[in-house]
């Protein structure tokens, strides 16, 4: 215990408003924690983009079906990381894999993490692009990236029609199976707070569901960041047909994700429980600017807003990519404050309903804003690497271009 | 072997050691009943011959314990506080506590006033008493309720902070993770994360006095006799009279967790 964290300790011992237990000053769960539900929220959302391709056959979306895929691949590989970073003892992590308690929710993580990366999510990359693999290990020159092929291919040889079409039923298959484990793996999240009885804040049946909608639309929104950024970085013209399906998705998403928050918010006020006098002074104090200006305002009202004149259809394509790309932005920046409020605001205020801490962010520490941001930077790395190695098109799409259509399922 | 047939085994392999796990467990819960927590149970006494105190083998199954407080008899003097971060090695800085006093002043106009007075705050020594305006003051000393039902045991993932059978709920410190999902849970704030060894810790009832045949520290130095331990399966517990003699109340009783620190007199403005 280092004599800077008591005195830091006893700054915030001066910034309690009212009573709280004596223990609660320390707040546990830091801004690792918050990243972590953002990040595998990103996961669900962008694979619910993919498998409407799949499985609902929005062929307008097919251009982001890759990007979709590897995103929530890039995303899920570092989701664990600010878990294991947070813990008090974090070379003892495998405890949690290997005597898990099943009454837990948060023992779950492994079997549910697990489940989700190797039963859905690289089986279905993996007959995904099975066949772009073996011919790319075929056309290539260089020795170095035929073995990488040819090991992700995991030396799959074959290309004959009865392949193709037993990877494409095997894909429809586990999309099927993948939209209600993407539900599974950030509505679990949303459990892990929401069944908390102790914090009212937190202990909602709503809450799993909320998460799941925010995570929609956050992942939409980041596909769609990533589309416009990737093409523009490559010189290639966006398909604004699919822009435009996908937003439409992403606005109702916002609507949808609004209402469960909006209805989660007038049910506590006209419940008017014992907790509701500290809620109120804790969201009118402490989470003003990151709840109501931050994730309302900043990330739901104005890229609503901005999303409807961009439909009214009075602009031309430039204006429009503009508009996309201004509300993708700012609703990622409303989600992220979205599990902020939730997972630091469920902790500033004490369990004896009296009183409100403060959350001091460490800059440098390991459980610290620069770690954090090194954690969201991460992914954006992974998929650097893997859209090199993975091509975010077919091969027998990327001839001739601008014919996004022609093959069906 | 080739990739098929692997394949295959991998895909049978994984889903036969869940079903064995199932079956174990299964067969765990038909095993021994857990132990009944209700309070009036007239459970036996150790009918095995074994009995508790020095120098006789323990028999955890044959003991029940709770605490009782009698709010009134409470003077803030913090010597249990003092005696329990002595005996059980707690950080000695304001921010760690297994047990703590918290003082009441409930004015005229309803309003409560609410301090830890083993806190220094910033209005330590403030005289609330000498207040015209006060209705009426009391401490209320504050621990670990070891719920029968609790919350903690309910979330910890790796099973390291468990409930014993004699009814005391303990972490593991070897086997926690510190995930601090525990403290998220608990309704009463009565953990916190041991600074030293990183992992969750909490009242134990001095479960090694306990299986001594002892009283835990804070009950040891009471001077007014406010804390009471007992058995609650022991007829002849000073508990169980505690329980016949006064109208007790258990903190937020609402949330189901069955604490089994029981409070007489208790205000109904503390949380």
């Amino acid at each position: 215990m280092s004599p800077d964290t008591i005195a830091g300790m006893y700054e915030l011992l001066d910034q309690v408003t009212g009573y709280i237990y004596p223990n609660e000053i320390e707040i546990h769960w830091s801004i690792l924690i918050v990243v972590y539900p953002y990040v595998t929220g990103l996961v669900a959302g962008a694979f619910i983009l993919a498998s409407l391709v799949k499985v609902f056959s929005v062929e307008a979306v097919r251009p982001t079906y890759r990007l979709a895929l590897l995103t929530a691949l890039s995303f899920l590989l570092v989701a664990p990381l600010p878990l294991l970073l947070h813990l008090g003892r974090p070379e003892r992590f495998y405890e949690i894999l290997l005597t898990p308690n099943p009454t837990s929710a948060m023992a779950m993580f492994g079997f549910v993490y697990a489940w989700y990366l190797m039963g859905v999510l690289l089986l279905e990359i993996w007959f995904e692009y099975r066949r772009d693999l073996v011919v790319l290990a075929r056309q290539h020159d260089g020795r170095w990236m035929r073995l990488v092929h040819r090991v992700l291919s995991l030396w799959s040889s074959d290309i004959s029609e009865a392949a193709i079409r037993f990877d494409k039923r095997a894909i429809k298959a586990i999309t099927l199976i993948g939209i209600p484990s993407a539900f599974l793996l950030h509505g679990y999240v949303g459990f892990i707070f929401g069944s908390v009885k102790a914090n009212p804040w937190w202990g909602s049946v709503l809450m799993p569901i909320v998460f799941l909608m925010s995570a929609i639309v956050s992942g939409i929104a980041l596909v769609i960041f990533l589309y416009m950024v990737i093409t523009a970085l490559r010189r290639q013209p966006i398909d604004m047909p699919c822009v435009d399906t996908i937003t439409s998705y992403l606005f109702y998403a916002v609507i949808v994700d609004f209402s469960l928050e909006a209805l989660d918010f007038i049910h506590r006020l006209y419940q008017s429980e014992e907790s509701v006098k500290i809620l109120a002074r804790l969201i009118s104090n402490k989470l003003f600017m990151s709840l109501f200006v931050l994730q309302i305002l900043l990330g739901m009202f104005i890229p609503l807003g901005i999303l409807i004149v961009a439909k009214s259809g009075k602009f031309n394509e430039d204006l429009r990519k503009l508009m996309y790309f201004t509300a993708v932005i700012l609703i990622q920046l409303g989600i992220f404050s979205t599990r902020w409020n939730v997972v630091i605001g469920g902790q500033l205020f004490s369990k004896s309903f009296r009183g409100l801490m403060t959350y001091k962010m460490e800059v440098m520490g390991i459980e610290g804003l620069l770690t954090a941001l090194v954690l969201l930077a991460l992914p954006f790395a992974i998929l650097f690497v893997l859209v090199r190695v993975l091509p975010t098109t077919r091969l027998e799409e990327q001839a001739p271009r601008a014919l996004p259509h022609a093959a069906g399922d | 072997m080739n990739k098929r047939d692997f394949l295959k085994g991998m895909i049978l392999f994984f889903p036969a050691g869940g079903l064995l796990e199932l079956a174990r467990e299964a067969h765990a819960t038909e095993g021994p009943a857990a132990a009944a927590p209700a309070a009036s149970a007239p459970a036996a006494p150790a009918t095995n011959g074994k009995a508790s105190g020095i120098g006789k083998a323990y028999d955890a199954g044959s003991h029940f314990y709770g605490m009782g407080i009698e709010v009134d008899k409470c003077i803030g003097c913090s010597r249990c506080v003092e005696a329990c971060k002595a005996e059980n090695n707690v950080p000695a800085e304001p921010f760690y506590f297994r047990t703590w006093v918290e003082r009441y002043s409930i004015k005229k106009d309803g309003e409560a006033v609410v301090e830890c007075i083993n806190v220094r705050g910033k209005h330590a020594g403030d005289r609330v008493e000498d207040e015209p305006d006060v209705l009426r003051t009391f401490f209320v000393p504050k621990l670990c309720n070891h719920c029968a039902n609790p919350p903690c045991v309910q979330v910890c993932p790796v099973g390291a902070t468990f409930a014993t059978k004699d009814g005391v709920v303990l972490v593991d410190g070897t086997r926690c993770v510190g995930c601090r999902y525990c403290i998220q849970a608990c309704p009463y704030g009565a953990r916190y994360l041991n600074p030293a060894t990183r992992t969750a810790d909490k009242c134990t009832f001095c479960y090694h006095r306990l299986v001594k045949g002892l009283n835990p520290a804070c009950v040891e130095v009471c001077p007014t006799q406010a804390r009471i331990f007992g058995d609650l399966k022991s007829k002849a517990s000073r508990l169980v009279r505690f329980a016949r003699m006064n109208k007790i109340h258990v903190l937020k009783p609402a949330l189901n967790t069955e604490p089994k620190v029981y409070y007489a007199q208790l205000d109904g403005e503390v949380r």
